[in-house]
């Protein structure tokens, strides 16, 4: 029967939650979390051969050393296919995802992930790779895994794999050639003519969308700059005063700083994917207040912009992600603030 | 939100850990981190070496943005 190895991260590997992002990989000859019902649907035409289990934290600091561990064990246990996942919108979930892709495709050993849309391991493997599309949260587990197992036991068997709006993948900006009935004249009017009535239409070839910002110009002067600090590691008040959300950011905060040397003593994290003891011991170690008031007494910048921006970057959309971002430049550009340090958990 | 602010024409550097994120959001400036949980820091460091691991993450980033550059640049140690 053909051998299947399942890729899970500590939460679904039911290691622990936040507190055990940073354990290193381990391995189980049996189907854990999702690798579980995975194994029953793909029942009696292919087995779960064993779960590597990986702290995402442990995935994105130390690649080299987890990949070192997934290569061992493809090798002792020479899988037909990986499946990693479903990360669905959990970034570091996704980027350790699309790394165990990444190193399938490398080895050419079959391979097929699930994730959000917006998962940014999207990014890091678009167009060459099987992602199935999931939702942004695991309340859609059941969901993933018919289509997941589904397509698992197509690329088992050498199945052709159908569209990615028919089987439940990411498209992968591939282009095949099919016969239609009508000539390309003909469906270019008919798509035109919808299109003057207000009528929806398909593209036969959607344009790749392409958002680069190009880099701002450099600061001329850093002795005579105002450099603004922003984070979107949940750093706050202590007690919160504003509610900002733990995950799925809808706002973000706007401090006044002027009169603090640092943040450590009155702020804390109210982010919700990171292990906040470190943070909450020292919060300048998440948006470095101090070190730019050392700076800004030195003369090496100017001053600091008094007031400090926070948002909580775990499970955000990117809509509002942007949104905040939008707002926040305008007041920073309003002000005249010259640059801008923004951290990132 | 890193991308939109420069769009302002602001220089902006990201400091974060996981910087193929940072690129792929569209950062132009990064400056890589320590770890997710303490990124300008290291807790397994003594105070001393710690701060000046911070002190030198900070200069970084604030020199990478007087730092002219026409495409995605990590600033690394």
């Amino acid at each position: 029967m053909k051998k299947i190895l399942y890729y899970v991260n500590q939460f679904f590997g039911q290691v622990g939650g936040e507190e055990k992002a940073d354990i290193a990989p381990t391995f189980v000859k049996e189907s854990i979390g999702p690798a579980l019902g995975f194994a029953q649907a793909v029942k009696g035409q292919a087995e779960v051969c064993g779960t590597m289990i990986c702290g995402d934290n442990f995935f994105n600091e130390h690649q080299e050393e987890a990949l070192e561990f997934l290569k061992k064990i493809v090798t002792e246990e020479k899988p037909d296919l990986v499946v990693a996942g479903p990360a669905f919108n959990a970034g570091r979930y996704g980027m350790a995802c699309a790394g165990v892709v990444d190193f399938c495709l490398k080895h050419e050993i079959p391979v097929l992930t699930g994730m959000y849309k917006e998962n940014p391991g999207v990014d890091q493997i678009a167009g060459k790779a099987l992602i199935v599309e999931t939702a942004n949260s695991a309340a859609g587990m059941r969901k993933a895994l018919p289509v997941l197992s589904k397509l698992a036991l197509k690329m088992l068997s050498g199945e052709e794999i159908g569209k990615p709006q028919d089987e439940g993948y990411l498209p992968r900006g591939k282009r095949e050639t099919v016969i239609v009935p009508e000539r390309g004249s003909l469906r270019a009017v008919e798509m035109l003519i919808k299109r003057l009535n207000g009528e929806a239409f398909e593209t036969e070839l959607p344009m790749p969308v392409f958002d680069n910002v190009s880099p701002a110009e450099a600061i001329k002067d850093l002795s005579k700059a105002c450099i603004a600090l922003v984070t979107s590691g949940g750093i706050v008040p202590l007690g919160n005063p504003r509610h900002l959300q733990s995950a799925s950011a809808q706002m973000w905060t706007k401090e006044d700083v002027s009169s603090l040397k640092q943040l450590t003593g009155s702020y804390m994290t109210v982010h919700g994917g990171y292990d906040p003891v470190y943070a909450n011991a020292m919060p300048d170690r998440v948006a470095p207040l101090d070190i730019l008031r050392e700076f800004e007494e030195e003369g090496y910048i100017g001053h600091v912009y008094p007031y400090f921006y926070a948002t909580t970057g775990t499970g955000t959309s990117v809509a509002n992600a942007r949104r905040f971002g939008q707002e926040i430049g305008a007041e920073l550009k309003e002000a005249g603030v010259d640059g801008v340090l923004l951290t990132s958990t | 939100m890193v991308k939109e602010i420069e769009r302002y024409g602001i220089p902006i550097v990201h400091m974060a850990t996981i910087t193929t994120i940072s690129k792929s959001v569209g950062a132009n400036r990064i400056v890589p981190t320590t770890a997710i949980p303490y990124p300008v820091g290291d807790a397994s460091l003594e105070a001393g070496a710690e701060h000046s691991l911070r002190k030198n993450m900070v200069k970084r980033a604030l020199d990478g943005l007087a730092t002219a550059i026409s495409e995605a640049t990590e600033f690394e140690k």
